[in-house]
């Protein structure tokens, strides 16, 4: 008996130790939360990878935490890129353009010196995922910019139950036009028709076994994550960027009930009333001058605004490499530069993103409760001389610019980075077929 | 009476260019320190007179524009636009030739295209001068022309027709062709033909002119950079293919411009002592292949340490097509660059190691009147370009 207490309390103790770590109360700062009015001179509490509250100026301080002066600083949430391809992840290979059952997870490198890179831009989870080079690039993997070792250190489940969506790409990455890979956009929805007529057909069986398994079809790796998508916890992300192309995607999305975000969308802004109508959420990436692959040449630094003022839901992406997570902020400003709201572009970077990931009731804005997931800025978001100077993610400090070792991934220098980063498969001359 | 009216009228539609003005709040001349509440008056494409709104009368007939911010035309100091289009199909990249890798001989006059959406593109973001031509990869890839990036043909465009040749040493080289396969490969061509240039100089300044040898397009073309009439633009991102650039030109003599320079920040002295020019990569460059130890802060590191800084848009192979010297400047600014510094990098150093100074680069009275409206800081993200003036017309405007 004796023995058994003394058990309990040294296992209560380790816990104990465990979880009241101390509170960090971060002082002084313009609190961006997201989801309500800028707090000025805010006392913001994280506690055991929480956040425990925020207060306005004068808030009682807990007397037992630790108070850091971020006084002149701002405050926001950690961003969050909805469409990367930092770690080296990849998904099907060239023997056919659907390939579900294929996991980005399985490929990405968890200690790339491509998260460095995205903690100097404040960016604290992402979606990573495979190419475009096919109509099902496969599974894409959400993850927190944790310290990790394992993929599954840095993966996250979401409100749905999945760790990632479904890539999928239409227009001309994907048409190849040999290998089983199609020649036109025709054949490209339909050989993506067929999948997921199958799909459906595999779905009313599992349905119809109901709580009785000896009547479960036989498993299917290429199956499995197509019924999560059509049962809408796995939502798609889906390359596109033509008007016709985007179009495509929507009534595919209607035809099967899948739940669609738009990728990349060049020409969203022709068609932001029908993209608004559909309820469809847009994740887009900005670039200065258009060029480099002919479906293209319509991207317009106006996508932004014009998607925002007829109504759609905007986040943004970097695509990295195509460009860098260390200048997410950039891309945000970029929009507001060509008539997008500035309130709208910083839900673009933080709490859209995570509506579109299904995070939303744990990252995307600081609120009581949610993940301390933020970043301290020296300066305004949309600034070209603002430095994100500390990310950190679930309470622990993931980056620190007056550390030269971090400051180094910002600015590069020698031996700095290494070339296995992955990223940068794009650019080996297969643009076209792994291009974004 | 009838005789001066005729006269007038005849005068007013020959004459191309609007008399224009400009009053901004702060006008970056460049060249002295910025002009608050300033004027620029514009005649003929060139800037007649600049100061203060006090110091200056506008007359009745100028139009005027209000402005924020007014700097010079922006000044890319190494591009391949028009040359490398937009649309990155076989019909629209002329930059590279690879049937062998030396050709000294290829214009870059008979390939650049005015008209490229990518130069309106960058003229709408304030560029409007280019050292532009063959591009990136191989050991002596073409020439390269000096062109405003105004609308016309390459005859109304064109500043300097040969400007500099265009090479490359390192990796980017032996990607494109069977070889030169390895570093000293590459050096070994090059020295190669450089004596054979040589010879054919020395031939050619034979005063007995039967024993000159035939006119040869690449020689001729080698020995211009070799009497010193043109630089030798080297693409060198490495550290040892900067020195063997730098090597190079000791050997022959020539007068060296190091391009892309990612590891410039390594060899500071060296750099200095050689005399070289300096052409710095985009600061948002990719930092692949030989680029993976470029440094953001290396204008600024450079700048410091005494080696004058011109900011490039360089070639991308993919999106963007090109980058925007504007973005390049701001984001080496916000990487520690002075202001000051940042916009001297795009306007007046270019302009200087490009030969074109007493035109372009500053606003002086007599200097091309390229100018660019800006509505708040040029390098802010979320400042816009609202008009970009060239040789005196307004060749982009929106209202500020």
């Amino acid at each position: 008996m004796l023995n058994k207490s003394v058990l309990f309390i040294s296992l209560f103790m380790v816990k104990t130790a465990f979880s009241q770590e101390k509170p960090l109360v971060f002082k002084g700062a313009l609190i961006y939360t997201i989801a309500g009015e800028p707090i000025k001179n805010g006392i913001f509490t994280v506690q055991n990878g929480k956040i425990i509250n925020i207060g306005p100026e004068g808030s009682a301080i807990n007397p037992a935490a630790e108070v850091i002066d971020v006084t002149g600083k701002i405050i926001m949430p950690g961003l969050i890129d909805t469409h990367s391809h930092l770690g080296g992840p990849d998904g099907g290979d060239g023997s056919n353009p659907l390939n579900p059952e294929t996991r980005a997870m399985d490929a990405i490198n968890p200690k790339s010196d491509g998260f460095k890179k995205a903690l100097a831009g404040g960016i604290t989870t992402i979606n990573v995922m495979p190419g475009s080079g096919h109509l099902m690039g496969g599974q894409t993997a959400y993850l927190k910019m944790r310290e990790g070792k394992i993929i599954e250190d840095l993966l996250i489940t979401n409100e749905k139950g999945v760790t990632g969506g479904m890539k999928m790409a239409n227009g001309t990455n994907p048409m190849k036009g040999n290998g089983g890979f199609p020649g036109t956009r025709a054949k490209s929805a339909s050989l993506v028709r067929e999948l997921f007529l199958k799909a459906q057909e595999y779905k009313i069986k599992i349905d119809k076994a109901g709580k009785d398994s000896s009547k479960l079809p036989e498993r299917d790796l290429r199956m499995e994550p197509l019924v999560e998508v059509l049962n809408g916890k796995r939502v798609v992300h889906f390359h596109s960027h033509k008007s016709n192309d985007i179009l495509t995607a929507i009534r595919l999305s209607k035809e099967f009930g899948f739940r669609l975000v738009l990728h990349h969308l060049s020409e969203g802004w022709m068609v932001a009333d029908e993209i608004a109508k559909a309820g469809i959420p847009c994740s887009i990436i900005n670039i200065e001058v258009v060029g480099g692959k002919m479906e293209v040449l319509n991207l317009s630094l106006k996508n932004g605004g014009i998607l925002e003022n007829a109504g759609a839901m905007v986040a943004f992406h970097t695509d990295d490499g195509i460009t860098d997570s260390r200048l997410f902020l950039r891309s945000a400003a970029l929009s507001v530069r060509a008539g997008m709201s500035r309130e709208k572009a910083l839900e673009g970077l933080t709490i859209v993103g995570a509506k579109i990931l299904d995070l939303s009731n744990s990252i995307g804005s600081l609120q009581k409760g949610k993940d301390a997931d933020f970043i301290i800025l020296s300066g305004d978001p949309l600034s070209v001389y603002t430095k994100v100077e500390q990310t950190w993610v679930e309470g622990k400090k993931r980056y620190d610019i007056t550390i030269p070792a971090d400051k180094a991934f910002l600015t590069g220098g020698y031996g700095v980075y290494s070339s296995d980063r992955g990223e940068f498969h794009h650019h080996d001359g297969e643009e076209d077929e792994e291009g974004n | 009476m009838k005789k001066i009216q005729l006269i007038v009228l005849l005068l007013l539609p020959i004459s191309l260019f609007a008399q224009i003005a400009i009053k901004a709040e702060i006008i970056y001349t460049v060249s002295s320190s910025p002009i608050r509440e300033g004027v620029i008056l514009i005649k003929d494409g060139k800037i007649k007179a600049v100061g203060t709104a006090a110091e200056i009368k506008i007359p009745e007939d100028y139009k005027i524009y209000l402005s924020k911010i007014v700097t010079p035309g922006l000044i890319d100091a190494r591009s391949v636009i028009g040359m490398s289009g937009a649309m990155n199909v076989a019909a629209d990249q002329d930059q590279l030739e690879k049937s062998s890798p030396i050709q000294p001989e290829l214009r870059a006059i008979d390939a650049y295209n005015p008209n490229e959406q990518l130069v309106k593109a960058v003229r709408e973001f304030g560029v409007t001068t280019v050292h532009t031509g063959h591009g990136i990869g191989a050991l002596v890839s073409g020439q390269t022309i000096i062109v405003k990036t105004k609308k016309g043909t390459i005859e109304t465009v064109v500043i300097n027709p040969f400007a500099m040749l265009a090479m490359t040493i390192g990796p980017e080289v032996s990607s494109n062709f069977s070889s030169p396969g390895t570093k000293a490969k590459q050096i070994s061509m090059i020295r190669t033909e450089l004596l054979k240039a040589q010879d054919y100089l020395k031939k050619m300044s034979d005063k007995d002119s039967t024993k000159r040898p035939t006119f040869d397009l690449k020689m001729d073309a080698l020995s211009k950079m070799l009497k010193g009439e043109i630089k030798a633009l080297i693409t060198a991102n490495k550290s040892v293919d900067i020195m063997n650039a730098i090597r190079l030109s000791k050997e022959f003599n020539l007068k060296l411009v190091i391009d892309g320079a990612a590891e410039a920040y390594l060899l500071i002295n060296e750099i200095k002592a050689s005399k070289a020019e300096v052409i710095l990569h985009a600061t948002m460059a990719r930092n692949d292949d030989g680029m993976i130890n470029m440094n953001r802060e290396s204008a600024m590191l450079l700048t410091k340490a005494g080696i004058t800084v011109s900011i490039e848009s360089g070639y991308e192979s993919y999106v963007p097509k090109t980058r925007v010297i504007l973005f390049e400047a701001a984001e080496a600014v916000a990487y520690g660059l002075s202001f000051d510094e940042g916009l001297k990098a795009v306007t007046i150093n270019p302009a200087k190691l490009l030969g074109i100074d007493n035109r372009v680069g500053s606003i002086e009275k007599g200097k091309d009147a390229d100018l660019v409206l800006f509505n708040g800081d040029p390098f802010e993200y979320t400042t816009n370009v609202t008009s970009v003036i060239i040789d005196g017309v307004v060749e982009y405007y929106t209202a500020p």
